[in-house]
């Protein structure tokens, strides 16, 4: 691990020191906040016990649902809007002001058109993630050099091979960075949809423990939640820096 | 004479063909997307490109030199005129046969050294085999061995070209295009890879053009010298050099070379002035 990474590590761990040692001495109620110990244990519990494997597996599943079709249409959405500037001169400020609308306000509107079962959670899901899929392939497609594209033209490629060998690799770290962000924002709103209208999944039981002053059951999952997303980011990071270790950071660098 | 130029002379001759590459009263125009007149950016130019000879293209910034590259390399089509590479027309689609080495980096970030050098072969459906010897000998030749590993970002910019150089070697191309390949090059680098250029030259007996800015480049490497006029760009007179084939940047210390740069400037001067005004 490099140096910065052995600081980073510590200031986690500090901060996590830092509550356990408030939360047993007093200094914040550890019944309304219980010690990270305390929730380590009870997540244990939960994950042992298996009495939560269900919603878990629902939410993982609606989220992994609509971050792969964000990735996907989100993909070919950008490819659209950068092979027509006219239709992207019309649609851009509504891209730019997208995530100004707090898109919970059409989960009512999600419930209506799919009825009472997962579909408006994996729909808020994929409608949340979509925009930031379709504006990172933008970005990477307009950034690549107009000379990649002129070697492409001197090779005599066709669009598909300019497309396979030239446009994809030039644009992979933008598409990677879209597919991050998809993944957040696909966990962010299908754990969101459940706290506000679900009778399933790991959302709803954190809102369920929450209104039943079940502060254990709620830590631990959210504890759990904690652990399985930032795994999957940190995955996604390590396997981005392989990939890209020579070329990215050396550029960035 | 090297067996690489009595190739190409030989593929001229078959094809029934005194001149490599030819323009005939070329002329290029841009649509204008604001309503205005189309905008006259090349011409009429006519020259003749003997097989093996190296021309350079000297002129003002904006007078069309770069215009005249990529018609030449069949990536923009003449608006009047004609332009034909051993004998046939080339219209807007680039010829077999034609490599062109740009003035931006144009290695492929995401491939090593290796690989950007064969990237051009392999899609030409060159043999693996035939590619590996052809990498070895580019890679050999400019210096890079050592770095068949490496990516682009880990190279500096004058290795960064000659990988560029090495990809347009390793297609063993008749006609080989140079867009001020070493314009974002400090001078000591420019007259090394000035070196590396006419070793490539010799080595491939290819046909030269090459697009420069830069007098001291252009008398240095080029058998002739076309001198063009500012916007729109005509030829206003080609110069020959005389050097011998086997020469180096040591030339620069040649007598000759100083009264070659004289003259193309006397020529270039008023042209220069005449860009300068024309810039909005």
């Amino acid at each position: 691990m490099s140096r910065v990474g052995w600081w980073r590590t510590g200031l986690v761990l500090s901060a996590v020191l830092l509550l356990e040692i408030a939360t047993r001495r007093g200094w914040i109620n550890p019944v309304s906040f219980i010690p990270p110990s305390k929730m380590a244990n009870a997540a244990w519990g939960l994950l042992s016990s298996g009495q939560f494997s269900k919603d878990i597996g629902l939410t993982i599943a609606a989220a992994f649902i609509a971050a792969v079709m964000a990735v996907v249409f989100g993909f070919f959405g950008g490819l659209v809007l950068h092979r027509f500037p006219r239709v992207l001169r019309v649609v851009n400020p509504l891209l730019l002001s997208y995530y100004a609308v707090p898109i919970f306000v059409a989960y009512p509107m999600f419930i209506v058109l799919f009825g009472i079962n997962r579909l408006p959670l994996i729909a808020i899901g994929f409608a949340f993630a979509i925009v930031a899929m379709a504006v990172n392939t933008l970005n990477g497609l307009q950034r690549v050099p107009r000379v990649l594209r002129r070697a492409a033209r001197m090779s005599r490629m066709t669009a598909f091979d300019e497309m396979r060998l030239i446009t994809i690799p030039s644009c992979l770290p933008y598409l990677f960075t879209g597919v991050k962000l998809v993944v957040v924002y696909a966990f962010i709103a299908v754990i969101g949809g459940e706290f506000v209208l679900s009778g399933e999944g790991i959302g709803y039981q954190i809102a369920f423990a929450y209104n039943n002053f079940d502060n254990q059951t709620m830590y631990g999952l959210m504890l759990l939640l904690l652990l399985f997303v930032g795994s999957l980011n940190l995955t996604l990071h390590v396997v981005e820096q392989r990939l890209y270790q020579r070329r990215v950071l050396r550029e960035a660098s | 004479m090297n067996s690489g130029v009595e190739r190409v002379r030989a593929d001229a001759a078959r094809a029934g063909e005194t001149a490599h590459l030819s323009f005939s009263r070329v002329t290029r125009f841009y649509r204008s997307t604001s309503g205005k007149a189309p905008f006259h950016a090349l011409g009429p130019v006519s020259f003749e490109l003997s097989p093996g000879e190296f021309f350079s293209v000297v002129g003002p910034s904006g007078c069309g030199k770069s215009t005249l590259l990529d018609v030449a390399a069949g990536l923009s089509p003449p608006t009047e005129g004609e332009v034909r590479f051993e004998g046939g027309a080339v219209n807007g689609v680039v010829p077999d046969g034609v490599a062109l080495v740009f003035q931006e980096d144009a290695c492929f970030p995401w491939l090593n050294v290796h690989d950007n050098a064969a990237f051009a072969a392999r899609h030409a459906g060159v043999a693996e085999s035939e590619i590996r010897q052809r990498v070895e000998h580019a890679l050999a030749f400019m210096g890079l061995t050592g770095f068949a590993r490496s990516y682009p970002a880990q190279l500096s910019g004058g290795m960064r070209q000659r990988v560029c150089l090495a990809r347009a070697m390793v297609l063993r191309p008749r006609l080989m295009l140079l867009d001020e390949p070493f314009g974002a090059l400090d001078q000591q680098t420019r007259l090394l890879m000035g070196d590396e250029v006419l070793k490539l030259w010799r080595d491939t007996g290819s046909t030269v053009m090459l697009i420069t800015h830069s007098i001291d480049e252009a008398v240095m490497l080029s058998d002739r010298i076309g001198i063009m006029s500012a916007r729109p760009g005509v030829f206003i007179d080609i110069v020959s050099t005389g050097w011998k084939r086997d020469r180096d940047s040591t030339i620069t210390s040649d007598s000759r070379f100083g009264a070659l740069q004289s003259r193309i400037w006397t020529l270039l001067r008023g042209e220069s002035l005449k860009a300068l005004e024309q810039r909005p």
